[in-house]
This record gives C-alpha cells, sequence and structure tokens, in this order.
C-alpha cells in the first residue's frame, strides 16, 4: 500500500482521539483518547521512517511511546488522588481553577 | 496480500477507536484501546517495524493498558451520562472532523515524492532490533538516557501524588490523641484564646475563675472514651 | 574704601541683623533685639554716608561703579552675576532708607516693647530694609527682580503681623496678591527688553537701548508699560492701589516705614532707573505720568471723607507718589527724587504721630472718637503739625520746594504737560484741605474723655482690647498687640526720631531752593548723563513764581479747612447731607474694591468652580480616569471568561488553535 494510506488511517485516529478529548467527561476516558492521539502519530511517524528508508522515524516512535508511558503513570495517580479525596471523577465538575 | 492485511488492521484499528470514544463504560473503552493497539501494531509490521511492533505490544498493550486496568478497577466510574455535558457534545466532534479533513489535505496535498510509493527501498535488516538498539546506543544516545530519566520521574511523581497522606483520612487513634484534655495554659494559641472564651462564659454564668478550673476537672479516663471535637475558633490551628 | 564696598556693607548690615536677631530669639530679652536692630540700620546709615563721601571724592564723570561678588548664572544668552551698582541715584537712595529707618527702628522700640512678637518683628524690620536696599543697588535686572519680590514678602509679613487678627491676614494676603501682579509686570517687561538688547546688566542695557531700539519701538512700549504695571503695583497707583488702605493693618511704624517712605517709593525709583528706556518709549512714559496724576486726584478726593486716621494718611501717601509717579515719567528725575527725600520725611513723622495719638486713645483710629488732644499732647501736636504744613507745602518747609520743584518742571515742559501741573495744583489745595481737617478734628475742639484724662496725667488704658478695623474682641498674647500704649511724651526713644524727623521736615528743602542751590540736581546728573528732559531746567524767576502759586494754594487749603471744621462745623454736616450720593461715593473708594471684585475675582472664582465641577469632577475624574479604569475592568473581566476551569474547553481551544495553524500553513503554501 502507499504510504499515503497510512498516513490518512493516521489522520482518523487522531481526529477521533480529539473527539474523545472534547466529548468524554470521565478523565480516565480522556486519557485514554489521548492515547489514541498519541498512537495516531506514532503511526505516521513509523510511515514516513519507512517512506524515507531511515529508522529515526521509528526511534522516535519508541521515545513517543515512552513518554506516553509517563503521562499514563502521571495521569493515573492524578486520578487516585482524586478518588481518594473522595471528589467526584468528572472533568466537569472539577472547575474551581477558574478565574 | 499485504492490502488485505493493511484494510483488516485499518478497519479494526478505527472501529476500536470509535469504540474507545463511544463505549460509556470505561472498562469496555480500555478492552477497545487493547484491541487498537493489536491493530495498530498489525499495520506498524507491515510497514516493517517489526521492534515497534513488539514494543508496542509487550510494553504499550502489555504493561501500560494493565495499569489502566487497575486503576479503572479502583476507581471505577461507572457508566457515564452520555447525554448531559455541555454543546461541546456536537461542537467537538465537528472540530474533530474539520481536523481530520485539514490533515488529510495537508499530507496529501503535499508534494512529497514519496507519498505515492510504497517506500524507499531498504536494507535487510530494516527494523531489526539489531538496527534500532545500534541506532539508541550511537547516534540517538542523548534521547535514550533522557527517556530513562523520565520514567524516573515518572515513577516518583506518581508515588508522590497517590500516597496515602496522614491527616487526609480521618485517623481515629490520632485524633484522641490529639483531643485529649491537657493540662490549663499549655498548648497551643487556641487552647489560650479557647481558655479566654471559658472563662467569659463562666463569669457570665457567675462563677469565679478557680471554680471554672476545678469544675472542668481532668478526667482522661472518662473523657478519652468520647473524643471532645476541638473547639471552633477564629484561625485555629 | 571704594563706594562699592562701602555699597557691600550697607547691604550686609540689615541682613546680619536680621539673621542674628532671628536666629537667637529665645534669648533676646525684653527690646534688646529692637536695639540690636537699630545698630545694625545705623551701621549700614553710617556706611551708606561713607559710599557718598568716597562717591563725591571721585571726578564728575567716573560716578558710575559696578562690583561683582560672583557669577551666578553666566551663560549663552544670560549675564546674571551679582553685582550692585553704586551711582549717584542708588547712593541717593540708599541714604534715604537707611536714614529714615533707623529713626523708625528706634521709634519702633517704644511702640512694641510691650507686644509678645517683638523679637520676630524687629527680624522681619530689618530683613525688609534689606530687600530695599539690595532693590535701590542692584545691578542688573534680575538682583532687582529679586529685591522687589523681597520686599512684597517683608510688606506681607509685616502687614499681618499681627495674624490672629483676621481683617490683618486678609490685608496681607490681598497686598500681596495685588504686588504679584505687579511682578509679573515687572518680569515680562524685563524679558521683553531682554530679548532685543540679549542682557541683564543694567548700564550695559542702557548703552544698547538707543541702538537697538528706535524710538517709541513697539516692544519697548510694551516691555516700559510691563515694567509701569509693576511700579504701580509697587507704588500703589490706579488701578492697582486698592492694597494700600488695607495695609494700615500692621504695626503704625510699619507703615510709616513701608508704606510711606520706603517700599511705595520703589517704583518711582524703577521710572527713575529705567529713564533711557522710558525715553526711548516716550508712549509709555506719557501713560505714567497720565496715571500718577489721576492717582493723586482720586486718593486726594478720597483722603478728604475717611474717617481713620491711618487711612487718611495713607491716601495721602498715594496721592504723594501720584506726584512722584507723575514727574519721573515726565522726565523731572531730580524732582521726584527731591520730593520722594522730603515726603519721606514728613509723612514718616505723620505716621510716627499718628502712632502717638493712637497711643493717647487706647487703639482706636476713628477720628469721630478724637478731638481737642491739643493740650494733652503738645509734643505729638507740634510734630503733626510740622509734618501736615510740610505735605501741604507751606514756606519755608521742605514739601513746599519739592512739590513746587515738580509742579514747575511740568509747566517748563511744554505740549500737554501743564494741563497736568494744573491739575495738581488742584491736588495741592485738596491736600492742604485734608490734611488740615485731620490735624483740626484730632487735635483741636472740646477735649474727648481720653484727652482730659491725659491731661490729668493719666493714659486711657482700654479695659478690654479690641481690633479697631471691625470691633471684634481679642487679647494680648502673641498674634495680636500688646496691652501697653504708648504716646511720645512718655518714651524718650519716640522723641529722639520724631524731634529728627520735624527737624528734617523743616530745614530738608534747603538744598534744593531755586536760584540758590541746586543740591540734588547737581549729584544726580551724572545718573542722568544723556537725557535730553535732564537738562530743561526752569529758569530761576519761573520756579518761583511756581513756588509762590504753590504757596498760596496751600494756604488757600489750609484757610478752607479752617472756616470749614473750626470755624462752622455745620458745614460739614450739611454738605455731607447735601451730597450725600457724592460722599457715599468717595467714601466707598469710588468703588474701586468693588469694581475689582466684580471683574477680577468673580470671575476667577467661577472659572475655579465651573473647573472644579466640570473638569475635574466630570472629564478628569470620571472621564478619563474613571473611563480608563472601567475599560480596563470591562475588558479584563471578559478576558477572565475564558478561564473557565473546565478541562475540555481548553482541550477545544487547543485543538482549534491546531486547525487555525495548520490552516494558516496550508493555504500559505499555495
Amino acid at each position: 500500500m502507499n504510504i499515503g494510506w497510512y498516513l490518512t488511517v493516521s489522520a482518523i485516529i487522531f481526529a477521533i482521539g480529539a473527539a474523545g478529548v472534547l466529548t468524554r467527561r470521565n478523565p480516565l476516558v480522556i486519557l485514554l483518547c489521548l492515547e489514541l492521539m498519541l498512537n495516531a502519530a506514532n503511526l505516521a511517524l513509523v510511515a514516513f521512517a519507512r517512506m524515507h528508508g531511515g529508522e529515526a522515524g521509528q526511534v522516535f516512535a519508541l521515545i513517543v511511546m515512552v513518554v506516553a508511558a509517563c503521562e499514563v503513570t502521571v495521569g493515573l495517580g492524578m486520578i487516585v488522588a482524586i478518588h481518594r479525596r473522595n471528589l467526584p471523577i468528572d472533568v466537569d465538575e472539577l472547575s474551581q481553577l477558574n478565574g | 496480500m499485504s492490502q488485505v492485511l493493511f484494510f483488516l488492521s485499518a478497519i479494526g484499528a478505527i472501529t476500536a477507536a470509535v469504540g474507545v470514544v463511544m463505549l460509556r463504560n470505561p472498562f469496555y473503552s480500555v478492552l477497545a484501546l487493547v484491541g487498537h493497539l493489536i491493530c495498530l501494531a498489525a499495520l506498524f509490521l507491515l510497514l516493517r517495524a517489526e521492534f515497534v511492533a513488539a514494543a508496542q505490544v509487550v510494553v504499550y498493550a502489555g504493561a501500560v493498558m494493565v495499569l489502566y486496568v487497575f486503576v479503572v478497577a479502583y476507581v471505577g466510574g461507572g457508566e457515564e451520562d452520555m447525554l448531559g455535558g455541555t454543546a461541546l457534545r456536537i461542537i467537538g466532534p465537528l472540530f474533530a472532523l474539520a481536523l481530520a479533513i485539514e490533515l488529510c489535505l495537508t499530507m496529501l496535498g503535499s508534494a512529497l515524492k514519496g507519498i505515492n510509493t510504497k517506500g524507499a527501498p531498504y536494507i535487510l535488516g530494516f527494523g531489526t532490533p539489531r538496527h534500532i538498539g545500534k541506532l539508541f546506543l550511537t547516534t540517538y544516545l542523548f534521547p535514550f538516557e533522557v527517556a530513562s530519566l523520565l520514567l524516573l520521574v515518572a515513577a516518583i511523581g506518581a508515588v508522590v501524588l497517590a500516597r496515602r497522606r496522614r491527616g487526609l483520612t480521618p485517623d481515629d487513634e490520632l485524633e484522641r490523641r490529639i483531643h485529649a484534655p491537657r493540662p490549663r495554659y499549655t498548648g497551643t494559641m487556641a487552647e489560650g484564646g479557647g481558655i479566654r472564651q471559658e472563662l467569659a462564659a463562666a463569669q457570665r454564668a457567675g462563677l469565679s475563675p478557680v471554680e471554672t478550673r476545678h469544675r472542668e476537672g481532668i478526667d482522661e479516663g472518662a473523657q478519652l472514651a468520647a473524643p471532645i471535637a476541638a473547639p471552633e475558633q477564629e484561625g485555629g490551628w | 574704601m571704594s563706594p562699592t564696598t562701602w555699597g557691600w556693607l550697607v547691604l550686609a548690615c540689615p541682613l546680619a541683623g536680621s539673621a542674628i536677631i532671628a536666629l537667637g530669639w529665645p534669648r533676646w530679652r525684653g527690646t534688646s533685639s529692637g536695639w540690636i536692630a537699630t545698630l545694625a540700620i545705623l551701621l549700614s546709615f553710617v556706611c551708606s554716608v561713607g559710599a557718598l563721601i568716597t562717591l563725591l571724592n571721585r571726578p564728575l564723570g567716573h560716578r558710575e561703579l559696578t562690583s561683582t561678588l560672583w557669577n551666578y548664572a553666566v551663560t549663552g544668552g544670560l549675564d546674571a552675576k551679582m553685582q550692585i551698582l553704586v551711582d549717584p541715584l542708588s547712593v541717593f537712595m540708599i541714604l534715604v532708607v537707611s536714614g529714615v529707618s533707623t529713626l523708625i527702628h528706634l521709634y519702633s522700640i517704644s511702640y512694641m516693647k510691650s507686644d509678645k512678637g517683638i523679637v520676630r518683628y524687629f527680624s522681619y524690620l530689618n530683613y525688609f530694609v534689606f530687600s530695599m536696599l539690595l532693590l535701590v543697588l542692584a545691578g542688573n535686572f534680575l538682583l532687582l527682580i529679586v529685591g522687589w519680590a523681597f520686599v512684597g514678602a517683608a510688606s506681607y509679613l509685616l502687614i499681618s503681623f499681627w495674624y490672629r487678627r483676621t481683617t490683618a491676614t486678609q490685608a496681607g494676603i490681598k497686598a500681596f496678591v495685588i504686588n504679584v501682579v505687579g511682578d509679573v509686570g515687572l518680569v515680562l517687561g524685563t524679558f521683553f527688553i531682554l530679548r532685543h538688547t540679549g542682557t541683564v546688566d543694567l548700564l550695559k542695557t542702557f548703552a544698547a537701548t538707543p541702538h537697538v531700539f528706535h524710538h517709541n519701538d513697539g516692544a519697548l512700549v510694551a516691555g516700559c508699560i510691563l515694567l509701569l504695571i509693576g511700579a504701580f503695583a509697587k507704588s500703589a497707583q490706579v488701578p492697582l492701589h486698592t492694597w494700600l488702605p488695607d495695609a494700615m493693618e500692621g504695626p503704625t511704624p510699619v507703615s510709616a516705614l513701608i508704606h510711606a517712605a520706603t517700599m511705595v517709593t520703589a517704583g518711582v525709583y524703577l521710572i527713575a532707573r529705567m529713564h533711557p528706556l522710558f525715553e526711548q518709549a516716550p508712549a509709555a512714559a506719557d501713560v505714567g505720568s497720565v496715571v500718577g496724576c489721576a492717582t493723586l486726584l482720586i486718593a486726594g478726593t478720597i483722603a478728604i471723607v475717611q474717617t481713620d486716621i491711618k487711612r487718611i494718611i495713607a491716601y495721602s501717601t498715594m496721592s504723594q507718589i501720584g506726584y512722584m509717579i507723575m514727574a519721573v515719567s515726565s522726565g523731572a528725575y531730580a524732582a521726584g527724587l527731591f520730593h520722594l527725600m522730603t515726603h519721606a520725611f514728613f509723612k514718616a513723622l505723620l505716621f510716627m504721630a499718628a502712632g502717638s495719638v493712637i497711643g493717647a486713645m487706647a487703639g482706636a483710629q476713628s477720628i469721630e472718637k478724637m478731638s481737642g488732644l491739643r493740650k494733652a499732647m503738645p509734643f505729638t501736636f507740634a510734630c503733626f503739625v510740622v509734618g501736615g504744613l510740610a505735605l501741604s507745602g507751606l514756606p519755608p518747609f521742605s514739601g513746599w520746594l519739592s512739590k513746587d520743584d515738580i509742579l514747575g518742571y511740568m509747566f517748563h515742559r511744554g505740549s500737554w504737560y501743564p494741563v497736568l501741573g494744573v491739575l495738581g495744583y488742584v491736588g495741592a489745595l485738596l491736600t492742604g484741605i485734608y490734611t488740615f481737617r485731620l490735624i483740626f478734628r484730632v487735635f483741636f475742639g472740646e477735649p474727648c474723655e481720653e484727652a482730659r484724662e491725659l491731661e490729668h496725667g493719666h493714659l486711657a488704658h482700654a479695659e478690654v482690647a479690641t481690633n479697631p478695623a471691625n470691633g471684634e474682641v481679642e487679647d494680648t498674647e502673641i498674634g495680636f498687640p500688646g496691652p501697653e500704649h504708648v504716646i511720645a511724651e512718655r518714651e524718650w526713644p519716640m522723641k529722639i526720631a520724631m524731634g529728627a524727623l520735624a527737624l528734617l521736615a523743616l530745614v530738608g528743602g534747603f538744598i534744593q531752593v531755586p536760584g540758590i542751590d541746586d543740591k540734588v540736581t547737581e549729584f544726580l546728573s551724572t545718573a542722568f548723563p544723556h537725557d535730553r528732559l535732564a537738562h530743561l531746567e526752569p529758569s530761576s524767576s519761573s520756579a518761583w513764581t511756581g513756588l509762590i502759586v504753590g504757596a498760596v494754594i496751600a494756604v488757600i487749603g489750609i484757610l478752607i479747612a479752617y472756616r470749614i471744621w473750626i470755624k462752622a462745623p455745620q458745614i460739614a454736616v450739611r454738605m455731607q447731607q447735601r451730597l450725600a450720593p457724592l460722599h457715599t461715593f468717595l467714601l466707598n473708594k469710588w468703588y474701586f474694591d468693588e469694581l475689582i471684585d466684580a471683574v477680577v475675582v468673580r470671575p476667577v472664582a467661577i472659572f475655579g468652580q465651573i473647573m472644579q465641577s466640570v473638569m475635574e469632577r466630570i472629564v478628569v475624574g470620571g472621564g478619563i480616569t474613571g473611563g480608563t479604569v472601567g475599560l480596563v475592568r470591562a475588558s479584563s473581566a471578559a478576558v477572565r471568561r475564558v478561564q473557565t476551569g473546565f478541562l475540555r474547553y481548553y482541550a477545544a481551544m487547543m485543538v482549534v488553535g491546531l486547525f487555525a495553524v495548520g490552516l494558516y500553513f496550508l493555504v500559505s503554501a499555495t
């Protein structure tokens, strides 16, 4: 398949992830959608690596995976902390940082 | 053959993604994401990125998603009310759609020469762990090390965020010890402030200061049984 | 020692006196501060005499000397130095000023001896003398303006000396504000002239005037008229004269010194000093002559109906200074300055005698309460009569010689000046009338109660101290006059001062008798070297004609006063009834105060109120600052609404932003 197909798939998955971030209220699901977007970016990177014939894209994709893992860790830690304080797990309720 | 596999994986990935977004139970969303990750691994294989595909399955689907499953089990979240919420429900997908179209236009309409090809010619061993490993330890050593540092920081951060802190949850033993009555005129300013209130109240009731002291005697045994609530004061503890 | 060294010493003595008295104020007990002050001025007078002698030792063409202490502001376009000019004119002035000041200081020692603020008084008085001497000795415009301003400040300080009296403080403010108007005129006039001549040095300016300005040059006329405004304000000429009668709120010696002998003559000195400018701009000089003449008539008519003893003498001062201004504006410099000198003598004498009378009347100043003080106060009566005769211009007193010197010159000058001369004689008639009205009413007739008590040797004492102007009750602590009242008969310093002045009023005129000696003109002639006008000397015979006419007019005036106020007092009453509107008009001082109030004070006050309520509150407060504040508040409130706290809004904005950036790059790539 042409590289273009892979890129299209990547774009679609990215958009789906963005829609999920904007739509869902449960922070856990929002984090999942964030994962979707990261994966879409990974796909694009690997596709471009194949296009150019260099492995830099793949290396970058691995680093992105590491970063995603860290981010998930911290995000989930925060959600656990919120749950500990008996606050509602709903981003619309957690809006005290306003001005 | 590869085209069939491509379409299967692509459709699987997209369906799973839609499932992540639209399923109401967060647990199902997590499972959908796992499916999505495996389809993506298949796509990586088609792109000759073997190590990345393996890492995706082992690390991402294997470790990160398991972490997710644990947290979802602990926190829960239950069924979410999809019909509620703000106008973002409608505008969000619209924006996302616009974004998708734009991205497609950008990428496909660009003058990138390689888009329409199957890829550049590659040497044997492209995408194997050997090559990737070599790159990591030579050209990309710095990002490699930084990434490991980042992992360390994230781990510590997670521990700090989620640790159990004393006093945030009511600790009965601690409460009792704190609120046990102490000898008069010792302790904190709050207690001293409380003295003035007590004396004033006693005077109003017509008792002398000496009597009040004796009246509210120190009886540890009786009072340890029922913890006394801390007196409400301005600017207390 | 050179004249300029004496000149610096003349300046240094009163300044040192003022500083010593002021800095040591807790220590001076009783009247010791007064003796120190008098000594300082006496030393200054001695140094003035020294300057005179050394100046006379110099040959005729070399009598204009300058001396610079240091360069004050010598830069591009300005050459201001600390510089004095010692020439016959300034030496003449410092002699008069320091001489009369010495005698007035001596008088003040007794007059103010029970006043709690006596130390402050003598410090101020010395400071005043210093400023006046600085004014007349100044060698450039800058120092002249400095002296001018200092004199105004000293006048304010001394008018409102009894500061707990609201009438006194209001009078002080009025004097100061009108003087500031004059100061503005002086400074602007200086600037007008400076722009063209390029120098503030007096001698250099005079040398450059004929070359830089042509005859009646517009800029020069404007500059000279502005200088005249300064002179009019300081010398209390119409229309800037309304402060002088109110200035009588100050202690009597202050009135004698500042508002009779010295400060009010500063305007006369200014015109005389700037004579090269005025000669090159005769239009401005004519303005001066006309205003001087108008003032002497207006003041004379007002003085006839006044009832406060000090105000009568104040209007008399205004009138006599009108003569002087008329004289120096028309070119009769020597005559005008001669009259300045003699006027200083007899006017200071009159004020001193008036102070003695007020002391006898326990602080009352209205002549309606006074009568028949002749037997009780013989010395004061004699002094008053001597002063009055000199003022009216009776031979052989000094006033006769000086006033008729001026009027004789007027007739000699030709063109339309004789009109001013005739009006001057009318003014002389009025002078005789009001002066002797005063003398006859106060000293003749049935003795009033205070006079009778004094005849028995008992000085009247008011139980409750009151403000003579409005009858308000006051005490005798600091800020008010002291408890004791003094009369000349009992105080030897007052007797010496008044006696000396009476002698001078009698014989002081003999230095300039036409045909016999011309000391003043001679002496001053070198200060006016190139004047076409100064050499216009009337011949002896025409001068004597003028003198005889003047004497006759003075006698007529005295006789009229005698008839009205001694022989048939009911004439005065009947005239007052029949000419009631005229009487009211004159009593209200020709309504000048009301005019100035309506034309100047009210509009300014209304303007201020409008500015405050409209501009300040609405435009600036509400519109500009309030509007800015409101704008900032509104915009920040609008911006604040972005921070909703909802995570998804932030995410949405990120997506939108990403979309926009991508769109931009997409579009710009095509």
